[in-house]
């Protein structure tokens, strides 16, 4: 439970087996991370039977966010859940942030440097800080290329945003 | 006042819609392999950003027109994009010159319409700005690198600004109905934003070692549905398979 996970709303009316199906479901690119680690799911309600769940999109473009809702809809039927809607959120905008620690210790040991304010990219390979931009857009449009100057290594960073 | 947000949440879809489809013909014929892939994380904020405001232009007009209606079934006459978001892609250097003027421009806009009256178009342009952000400290180091570099690099960017420049000025035009939009508050007010994106441009050009054109040679009919005629075969491009396939899926 990181500082992130505190802002996720989920009532307390929710079934324990809807929250469980719930963070279940990961990231498509980057299936280390479940949305709750990303903070894409915002919340969960109950309106009266209907579970109705809020998520937040990443960036406007990611093509991965249709997939998530995809993934939503079959986590909750695969939990028998009979009535539910899923509704997106803009506002406020996303925010790596919001990015549990737990997440960005998974996406560390996956390889990915995580997102971290004020301070410097570090080498998830050897941990060293001597590192260098190579591209402002990596493989997905929340990541950035890096590489490392000790370990020579190319690797990915989650950027801030 | 809703039928004049929907004009408006149209035309700023039309601008991302345009850009993004420009932008993406440089997939796979990007200059090197990152560059490449950049380019194509661009053109993916711009149409996702045009998917959002032509979701919500839709919704408003309430004629039960989707986002993808609203992109595959419209001739040039009906979309309202400024005419610097259609210009065609040109060589590397013409693409990021307007780019970079895009994002120079872009940037304070969305920053202030994410104060706009309009819940949706506040919370869509909070969402943009971040990514404006990303793309116009990417299009400045462009600027300065191709300025800045070699002697052919410094003659073709100059070029390319100088090409581009007789369509910057719609970007501060202001039409009837965004006017009243804004003295509603729910547009900005353009004008306004002219003198403060010159003095940052003209600054980076500097830095860059280029000169900042000073035609005031003005091309505009956008807003309108007037449009170069670069528009019509970008449409034919996007909406092939709609037009020949009406309704399919994937």
């Amino acid at each position: 439970m990181g500082e992130a996970a505190a802002n996720i709303q989920i009532e307390p009316q929710v079934p324990a087996s809807v929250v469980e199906a719930l963070e279940g479901v990961v990231d498509p690119e980057i299936p280390v991370l479940t949305i709750r680690d990303l903070g894409v799911l915002r919340g969960v309600r109950m309106e009266d039977v209907c579970v109705v769940v809020t998520i937040t999109p990443t960036y406007s473009g990611c093509p991965a966010m249709v997939e998530i809702q995809d993934n939503i809809d079959k986590a909750l039927r695969d939990a028998g859940v009979e009535s539910f809607r899923i509704e997106t959120r803009l506002a406020p905008a996303w925010t790596t942030d919001w990015m549990s620690e737990t997440g960005k210790r998974k996406l560390e040991e996956y390889g990915i440097a995580p997102p971290r304010r004020n301070s410097e990219v570090g080498c998830p390979q050897c941990g060293s800080a001597n590192t260098k931009l190579v591209s402002q857009f990596g493989s997905t449009a929340c990541k950035a290329l890096y590489q490392c100057n000790a370990c020579l290594e190319p690797f990915d960073h989650f950027k801030c945003h | 006042m809703k039928n004049e947000t929907a004009k408006f949440a149209l035309a700023l879809g039309d601008d991302a819609l345009t850009m993004g489809q420009r932008l993406s013909e440089w997939i796979s014929n990007g200059p090197f392999l990152e560059e490449d892939i950049a380019l194509a994380n661009v053109a993916l904020d711009f149409v996702g950003r045009a998917r959002m405001f032509l979701g919500y232009a839709g919704e408003l007009e309430g004629a039960g027109r989707s986002e993808d209606d609203l992109a595959f079934q419209r001739d040039c006459r009906e979309f309202s994009n400024l005419l610097i978001f259609e210009l065609p892609i040109g060589d590397f250097a013409n693409t990021m010159a307007r780019q970079y003027l895009v994002d120079a421009f872009e940037v304070p806009y969305f920053e202030a319409l994410s104060d706009s009256a309009d819940e949706t178009i506040a919370a869509i342009a909070a969402k943009t700005v971040k990514e404006c952000r990303y793309h116009l400290r990417r299009s400045r180091d462009w600027i300065l690198r191709l300025g800045d570099g070699t002697e052919e690099s410094h003659q073709r960017v100059q070029i390319a600004f100088d090409e581009v420049w007789p369509f910057v000025a719609e970007l501060f035009e202001m039409p009837d109905y965004e006017s009243r939009l804004f003295d509603a508050g729910i547009a900005v007010d353009r004008k306004a934003l002219n003198s403060g994106w010159e003095q940052v441009v003209r600054e980076t050009l500097q830095e860059a070692t280029l000169s900042m054109p000073e035609s005031d040679h003005a091309i505009r009919g956008g807003r309108e549905g007037v449009h170069t005629e670069h528009l019509g075969f970008l449409l034919s491009d996007l909406q092939f398979m709609q037009r020949a396939y009406p309704g399919l899926q994937w």
